[in-house]
């Protein structure tokens, strides 16, 4: 695709970058003490625009625009689709909770929208120096959004923390990069791949792969690079962590693929030890870690490693199964927790009134919606039937075991029955008797925004858990235009 | 000659940034990173990027470093309080620093024959090359650089606006 007409291969991007303009010029207009809400729905406007312009862009026949630098394919749209729908029901996540007083409220949102424009860049980016910068904007708008509960302590050092090492990771990443770079004399992800399938590879390409795979799992939080996680995630405000949690996760979880599968296919037999190992190591430290909390939102972030470990151990599978078992897990995923969160900033609020996991003594009592919700987003979490979770977990462990890798399947179901018990403790509180004074007394009734989140997310989840058919199809469809590995190392360019 | 220059100002730039890492005042850290962001550029000349090295003393070396230094003075800042460090730093940090710099240097210097050859001045040299790559072939990165800037400023002014 030439001219002017490239635009079209990057308009979900260009959507979302009109939209954060907008906003960041129509927050000075407003009076002084007026409500920032109206913004919030301006981006939600943006966001749907950006998700009806990547489902627009599935019918553009497969290819690359500006030099060869974005790639618009089914898999691009595969996880255009699911970020931007992971940011919609985030932003009405914040605008159900956040009060109207809070300070800088037109700039949070201007930031996810922001950070949005990155981290569907990485998706679809396939020259790594955009990738790098794709990863810099999600990750930077992140570290501040981490931040914006200033009056409590916690929340500046949620962000100086995540701040600190994430900048440490990314330099890894970058090195890693250059090295590639020094390497084969390219950062194209297909150009990387051709050099390596005729010259000698270099001891530098081991390096640079290490690297890159330590910055990648640094943001998503993959053990040993987790430390950050429990302090962030608690830290920071509720409905801001369903995102962090879940978006810019996704998209790293994507540019993985597209550099393990895209860029270094040749390197499978150097690059699926390490996996293993991150994933079992990550599938045990989280589920682990989880056990000991008493505070729900340090749980849920030893949760989410875990389930970065789930993830994981689709990559070790080398075929279309693998990577559409990944991709349809990062959706399951990003449904259930942004849900869950989503039921902890209303019962908590923004301000995270409620914190331990016996402050949620009784919330069914209170409301009988919120703590169903909350229990139901549990229970997908466990993987039980008929949830997303369950479908997510069967998808991934499967794959593990048709390319052999009996074991690691073995300590992952292992590890989903640890994690079965800190998930049952939660619901068992949530439907325990509260106690006269108990702080759920207090929590408000559900907002429309919130109400639409909890939908959204609840929708999904049942979807996937019932009909996930059409949704493994096109993650698969998405893993088929990826040149895919076959068992004897040898790369099948299928496009 | 080149050894000899590379071998000056690459020790140069080695002490300059362990000098600023062990320095207690905040200025005296900052005067070494000018050191150190100089004899950077002398590297890049010495490898042929004329143009990255006169980039790298404008931006760097100049606007940068008087921007840090005019902060640093302006917020007054004391010299830093020491403490023990963190016992992973001992456990874990140093040795891991060592092994990769080991591992780093093992690789380039043994495997030095499978890297190939590179002529001084054969790879972007002139500007108007560079300019090919940076608007041409890089010109989304190059623009979406733009937003990167923008929402640094953005968490710039929100994190550090006073609350009212």
């Amino acid at each position: 695709m030439n001219g002017p007409a490239q635009v079209l291969r990057i308009l979900p991007e260009v959507i979302l970058t009109i939209t954060g303009v907008l906003i960041m010029l129509i927050e000075p207009l407003l009076a002084q003490k007026s409500s920032r809400k109206p913004l919030g729905w301006l981006a939600v406007l943006g966001t749907l625009a950006a998700l009806a312009a990547s489902l627009w862009q599935y019918q553009l026949p497969p290819g690359t625009a500006y030099f060869g630098v974005v790639q618009t394919d089914a898999f691009s749209v595969f996880f255009h689709v699911l970020l931007c729908g992971i940011v919609l029901a985030s932003l009405l996540a914040v605008l159900g909770s956040v009060p109207d007083t809070t300070e800088n409220l037109g700039e949070l949102f201007a930031l996810i929208v922001f950070g949005a424009i990155g981290m569907l860049l990485m998706t679809s980016a396939v020259e790594l120096l955009l990738v790098f910068i794709g990863l810099e904007i999600s990750s930077i708008s992140t570290y501040i959004m981490a931040g914006f509960r200033k009056k409590s302590a916690k929340g500046p050092e949620s962000a100086i923390k995540y701040f600190l090492l994430g900048s440490f990771a990314t330099a890894f990443f970058l090195y890693g990069i250059a090295l590639l770079f020094g390497a084969t004399g390219t950062t194209r992800i297909g150009d990387i791949a051709a050099a390596l399938s005729t010259g000698q590879v270099s001891g530098l390409v081991y390096i640079g792969l290490a690297m890159i795979l330590v910055g990648i799992s640094f943001k998503v939080s993959a053990a040993p690079f987790h430390v950050w996680t429990p302090d962030v995630y608690e830290g920071a405000p509720s409905p801001i962590v369903g995102l962090m949690s879940t978006a810019p996760k996704a998209a790293a979880f994507a540019v993985l693929l597209r550099i393990a599968y895209g860029a270094l296919p040749l390197l499978h037999a150097h690059w699926i030890p390490l996996l293993w190992w991150l994933a079992v190591i990550s599938m045990t430290v989280g589920n682990l870690g989880a056990l000991r909390q008493l505070n729900v939102k340090r749980m849920l972030a030893y949760s989410s490693i875990a389930h970065a470990g789930y993830l994981l151990v689709a990559f070790t599978a080398l075929s279309v199964d693998g990577i559409a078992a990944a991709s349809f897990y990062a959706v399951s995923y990003a449904a259930m927790n942004v849900g869950i969160f989503a039921v902890l900033s209303q019962a908590g609020g923004f301000e995270d009134r409620l914190t331990s996991i016996q402050d949620y003594r009784g919330l069914a009592y209170r409301s009988p919606l919120l703590g169903g919700v909350m229990a139901f987003f549990l229970i997908s979490l466990i993987g039980i039937p008929f949830t997303g979770g369950f479908f997510g977990k069967f998808y991934v462990f499967s794959a593990a075991l048709h390319s052999g890798m009996v074991w690691l399947a073995i300590i992952g179901l292992v590890n989903s029955g640890i994690a079965a018990f800190y998930y049952l403790r939660v619901i068992t509180a949530v439907y325990s008797k509260p106690a006269a004074t108990s702080p759920v007394n207090e929590v408000p009734p559900a907002s429309v925004p919130l109400m639409l989140t909890l939908f959204l997310t609840v929708v999904t989840t049942l979807i996937l858990g019932i009909v996930p058919g059409r949704v493994l199809a096109a993650a698969k469809a998405g893993a088929q235009t990826y040149a895919s590995v076959n068992g004897n190392g040898t790369t099948v360019a299928s496009r | 000659m080149h050894l000899v220059l590379f071998f000056i100002f690459g020790a140069l730039c080695v002490a300059g940034a362990l000098n600023l890492l062990l320095q207690r005042h905040p200025i005296n850290s900052a005067l070494s990173l000018i050191v150190v962001m100089t004899s950077l550029a002398v590297l890049y000349l010495l490898l042929g990027a004329e143009f990255l090295a006169a980039a790298q003393v404008i931006v760097y070396s100049g606007a940068i470093m008087v921007l840090f230094t005019f902060v640093i003075m302006l917020l007054n800042a004391g010299s830093e309080e020491r403490t023990h460090g963190s016992k992973m730093a001992y456990l874990f940090g140093f040795p891991g620093v060592a092994a990769l710099l080991g591992l780093l240097a093992f690789v380039f210097l043994s495997r030095s024959s499978s890297f190939g050859q590179a002529q001084l001045g054969e790879y972007l040299v002139t500007t108007a090359d560079l300019s090919k790559v940076l608007f041409r072939d890089l010109l989304l990165p190059f623009e979406v650089t733009s937003v990167l800037i923008l929402i640094a400023i953005l968490g710039a002014v929100a994190l550090a606006r006073k609350e009212h």
